[in-house]
């Protein structure tokens, strides 16, 4: 019997010859975590399994240590002018201790990076993919103007608490974490440690993003894991449940080869930045805009049980329409889904599709996304 | 009847000229939590070490191989309806599929129980 390797194994990380280790990684160890090599860090792909974990995270609060992720902050004089100039998102319209999801994008418009970033009261902190941030810091460098400081914290651990219960969970650490709400942010102390909290996450549901100095964060995992609320969870269950709220991952559903616009991502640029430009790539979304594109990124659906899988071409009769770009089995929905690239005139919601995987052809609809409902605690219902 | 393993992880019951065939416990708590597994057809014949059946857990698709050579005379259809009796029960009723053995000589190369928790002990 031989594995191939998983899609959720599998990274676009240059490879190193020994994996880095987190802060927790210890920590990981001595609660079972089963340990593979990801964007050149040691991390946990699971503890009891993949199933249980990701139920346990759509039921009550998962703790994910997500620390290989690149932490960046900048400062400087009109610095949200200049991330303006590499961002299409609207960063002089983000409100302090808000937080926007946005894109580093190439000068033909390719996506380099998908990213979090949030105004604080003395500069902006971002959160990127751990497999890009190098590549990030470098492409950032040579395009910000000189005056903006960018530091790279590489001595802050960053831990995500999600789930439906994981707001009653922090607030029993932190009570004043109960007055966020999705996407907003705000500065905490915990155990005699400054932290930076953010309400979002990467699974769906509500939850927070936790940003604490890496001698800190063992103390708060533990206090954590000790509720009765919360266990940790691995990559594994992270990777089902981001795909179950429709949520791409980068290196895999959107790479530099897809604009924002087809990627289904057009959300994350303003109507102000649409029209004025004044961002690396606005040339391709603002052609994009206008003239549509021959592709997009879509949810599949699909009869049956056996999962497709990165790479499984989709068929419209005998002409290839598309490829999955992610996919495997749904524990919260009970069967296979996928996320792919499928041809503009397919890839209307019901539309009737056929993957191959291993030389048979499964039925499949294009599916609405996400999979499984959104639970962020809003501001304003529905807003 | 005596039981047999491969470095692969399969074990092997032989009983007459037929071979039961599944993945060991170790495998399937490597996998993880099974959710698909692809059997091969009544009548298929494979070459020790061809592709015989597919194993999908919740983050890969990994290959089980014909650990000897024969004809499938029987795959294991309650694994259709319950994959997870691969996680359960790997080593009796999440059986795989049994063959009809072509060639006894080729159990020489396999390992017994004892020769097989060595292997797993120093992987």
């Amino acid at each position: 019997m031989t594995t191939q390797p998983s899609e959720i194994l599998d990274d676009s990380a240059p490879e190193t010859a020994s994996p880095e280790r987190l802060p927790l990684d210890a920590w990981h160890r001595s609660r079972g975590g089963r340990m593979v090599e990801f964007a050149s860090y040691e991390m946990p792909i699971q503890y009891e399994g993949i199933m249980a974990e990701h139920a346990w995270t759509r039921t009550h609060a998962g703790l994910f240590d997500v620390s290989h992720m690149g932490q960046l902050a900048f400062s400087g004089d009109d610095v949200d002018a200049a991330l303006e100039t590499v961002l299409p998102g609207d960063i002089l319209g983000l409100k302090t201790f808000c937080q926007k999801y946005s894109l580093l994008l190439d000068e033909n418009g390719g996506i380099l990076d998908d990213l979090m970033v949030s105004r604080r009261p003395d500069d902006f902190y971002m959160v990127v993919n751990g497999a890009m941030k190098f590549e990030d810091i470098g492409w950032l460098r040579e395009h910000l103007p000189d005056n903006i400081t960018m530091n790279h914290m590489e001595d802050h651990a960053l831990l995500a608490l999600q789930g439906p219960e994981a707001g009653a969970a922090l607030a029993e650490l932190i009570p004043e974490t109960a007055d966020l709400y999705f996407m907003q942010c705000n500065a905490f102390t915990f155990g005699g440690h400054d932290l930076w909290i953010s309400r979002s996450g990467y699974t769906g549901e509500d939850g927070f993003e936790i940003s604490v100095p890496a001698e800190g964060v063992e103390a708060l995992a533990d206090a954590l894991c000790a509720l009765p609320q919360v266990k940790p969870i691995g990559l594994g269950a992270r990777d089902s449940l981001r795909l179950e709220a429709g949520l791409p991952l980068y290196g895999h559903d959107i790479d530099t080869k897809v604009s924002p616009i087809a990627a289904d991502l057009g959300f994350a640029i303003s109507k102000r930045r649409r029209e004025q430009g004044g961002f690396i790539g606005h040339g391709r979304i603002a052609k994009e805009l206008t003239d549509g594109v021959p592709s997009r990124r879509v949810g599949l659906s699909i009869d049956g049980r056996l999962p497709a899988r990165e790479g499984s071409l989709i068929f419209v009769g005998d002409a290839q329409v598309g490829m999955v770009t992610s996919g495997g089995f749904a524990p919260t929905v009970g069967a296979p889904i996928a996320m792919g690239w499928v041809a503009t005139p397919h890839c209307a919601i019901g539309t009737a599709l056929e993957i191959e995987v291993r030389g048979k052809r499964l039925a499949a609809k294009v599916a609405p996304m996400p999979f499984v409902p959104h639970n962020y605690r809003r501001l304003k219902p529905g807003a | 009847m005596s039981r047999y393993f491969t470095e692969e992880h399969e074990w092997i019951d032989v009983d007459g000229d037929i071979a039961t065939v599944g993945i060991t416990e170790y495998a399937q708590e490597q996998l993880g939590d099974i959710v698909f597994v692809e059997l091969p057809a009544e009548g298929a014949k494979f070459d020790k070490g061809d592709d015989a059946a597919v194993v999908e857990s919740v983050k890969a698709a990994s290959d089980v191989y014909a650990p000897i050579s024969g004809e499938v005379v029987e795959a294991n259809g309650a694994l259709e309806e319950e994959p997870a009796l691969v996680n359960s029960d790997p080593e009796e009723d999440g059986w795989f599929f049994k063959l009809r053995v072509a060639d006894s000589s080729e159990f020489e190369g396999l390992m017994n129980e004892a020769d097989y928790r060595k292997f797993i002990a120093g992987l």
